[in-house]
């Protein structure tokens, strides 16, 4: 798809080998957010999810920054900050959860405030040297929001996230690996070509069981044992039932990689 | 599977399974759909190779609500002649379980019909809510009396007086439903559910319900005194000696429901 054909304002959305990338596209504001791009990520999401040719997605950003979070210039002594998280952050957010597919924010540059909040409702987040995550929000005297404070412990543990949720030093690409915040470290020159084939990598894997995961593991570090467990036997009737696990049985036994198909 | 208007329905292992069937319109519930319904429910009661008994919508929806336009020139002298609600009572004398298995919308009439049943499994994807308010109405067809007993009177009434949806981890908290399951199993575990039920002593579990019914209507004494007598009555039964045989003789029993 070329960008004369993009039929939305705020965001770039184009489908390549089973990979579908959402560009955040308002370079000049370092791409923070506003109520269209809010949506449009909506929308964006919601359409590679029901593509079935679509098995993941990548988020990035246009230019030098990820995505600076909401746009400051629109807040005021009048705004209700709890108002427009409930109508604006929330449904995105949401919608990053309940998306099936494995989601990859390629932190092109800084994500910053609601920006890393995104970041990290991704599933996997792949950086570069010059990437910087800022939780800007207590510089503002605010409080990180948009999923952050419930994400951030559950992917690095609680004291890491409190030191960067309340002291507010940016930790760069390579901290963010060394934490376990971020999958990859890709060498600058390399960006474009790294973020695909690791997207694309994930494309072949097998989407159902992946979907599964995605489902059910996060919220596991919160549900009782016996209901964990309860909810990995269900998942795993459900692979256990898709074309993807005769398809990964099959290949064991014949001793070749397997084909998988997102079935 | 058979065929009546509005719904499909069959026996598979003990178990009568009824489902919605009127997906155009998520399968709403009108005046003869219910009585449709009501009917199979009595008729699987009656018949002794059924010993429990599931409903299910289909695979969008459970039943998203009552049919607007159906009502919509009513006045209470209308309904007061009709009297359209007074057949849901009759889900009440049914003494076998029943189980809902509820996916999607489960909306006014359609969340009334699943509270209706002893036992609800939801699926994650399932909504339950009274929207009446929202139309300038109320439930009708039991829904502030079954979901106050369930909730209690609090969490009921910002339920019904809001008219939003409640989803099925919420439901489950507040003991509204009894499983949370994947979607993709909801038949799968509600069927596993209802035939553990059906290998269960029929007589028993037929006790068993009017016992606990009457727990939240009758006085302590008079709930005891009930207790008391049907649990003499078991004992009239050849399961209860078959029951008692094969747990002195460390093997399995075989129910018979006789």
């Amino acid at each position: 798809m070329t960008m004369e054909q993009n039929q939305y304002e705020t965001v770039i959305y184009d489908e390549k080998h089973r990979v579908a990338t959402i560009t955040l596209n308002r370079p000049s504001a370092y791409n923070a957010f506003t109520p269209q791009m809010n949506k449009e990520i909506i929308e964006t999401l919601k359409r590679a999810d029901r593509n079935e040719e679509i098995r993941s997605i990548v988020i990035t950003g246009q230019g030098n920054a990820f995505c600076a979070g909401e746009d400051l210039g629109s807040v005021d002594h009048e705004t209700n900050h709890a108002t427009l998280l409930r109508e604006r952050y929330h449904p995105m957010i949401n919608m990053m959860k309940k998306v099936t597919k494995p989601i990859v924010a390629a932190v092109n540059g800084t994500a910053a405030g609601a920006g890393m909040s995104l970041a990290l409702a991704a599933d996997f987040r792949l950086v570069h040297r010059e990437t910087k995550f800022i939780s800007a929000f207590m510089g503002i005297g605010l409080v990180p929001d948009s999923g952050f404070m419930y994400m951030l412990p559950r992917l690095i543990g609680y004291a890491k996230a409190l030191e960067i949720a309340v002291l507010g030093i940016p930790i760069s690409g390579e901290e963010a690996k060394k934490i376990g915040l971020a999958t990859k470290v890709i060498e600058k020159d390399e960006w474009a070509e790294q973020v695909q084939s690791f997207s694309q990598s994930l494309a072949q894997m097998p989407t159902t069981a992946f979907s599964l995961i995605k489902r059910y593991m996060m919220d596991g570090m919160h549900t009782p044992f016996t209901d964990a467990l309860e909810q990995e036997a269900q998942a795993q009737r459900i692979a256990g039932m898709s074309k993807d696990h005769q398809e990964g049985l099959r290949a064991f036994k014949e001793k070749r990689e397997p084909v998988y198909t997102g079935n | 599977m058979n065929k009546r208007e509005f719904i499909t329905y069959c026996i598979e292992d003990g178990v009568g399974i009824i489902q919605l069937n009127r997906p155009e319109v998520l399968n709403a519930l009108n005046r003869k759909m219910v009585e449709v319904i009501v009917e199979q429910v009595e008729a699987f009661d009656a018949d002794e190779t059924v010993r429990v008994i599931v409903i299910k919508g289909d695979k969008k929806a459970f039943a998203a609500g009552a049919d607007i336009e159906e009502m919509i020139g009513d006045t209470p002298l209308s309904f007061e002649l009709l009297d359209p609600f007074a057949v849901w009572d009759r889900l009440m004398d049914v003494k076998k379980p029943m189980v809902a298995a509820v996916n999607g919308f489960a909306l006014g009439g359609g969340f009334e019909l699943a509270l209706h049943c002893d036992l609800i499994v939801a699926a994650e994807d399932a909504q339950f809510g009274f929207p009446e308010v929202n139309l300038g109405v109320m439930p009708g067809a039991g829904g502030t009396q079954f979901l106050t007993e369930t909730m209690g009177h609090r969490k009921a009434l910002e339920w019904i007086w809001l008219g939003e949806p409640m989803d099925a981890e919420e439901a489950k908290r507040y003991g509204v439903v009894n499983r949370v399951v994947a979607p993709e199993l909801l038949e799968e575990e509600t069927m596993r559910l209802a035939k553990r039920l059906a290998k269960q002593a029929p007589i028993a579990l037929r006790l068993i319900k009017e016992a606990v019914h009457q727990a939240k209507d009758l006085p302590l004494a008079d709930g005891m005194k009930l207790e008391r007598k049907n649990f003499y009555l078991a004992f009239d039964s050849q399961d209860q000696k078959e029951g008692m045989r094969a747990f002195v003789e460390k093997r399995s029993p075989s129910f018979k429901g006789v």
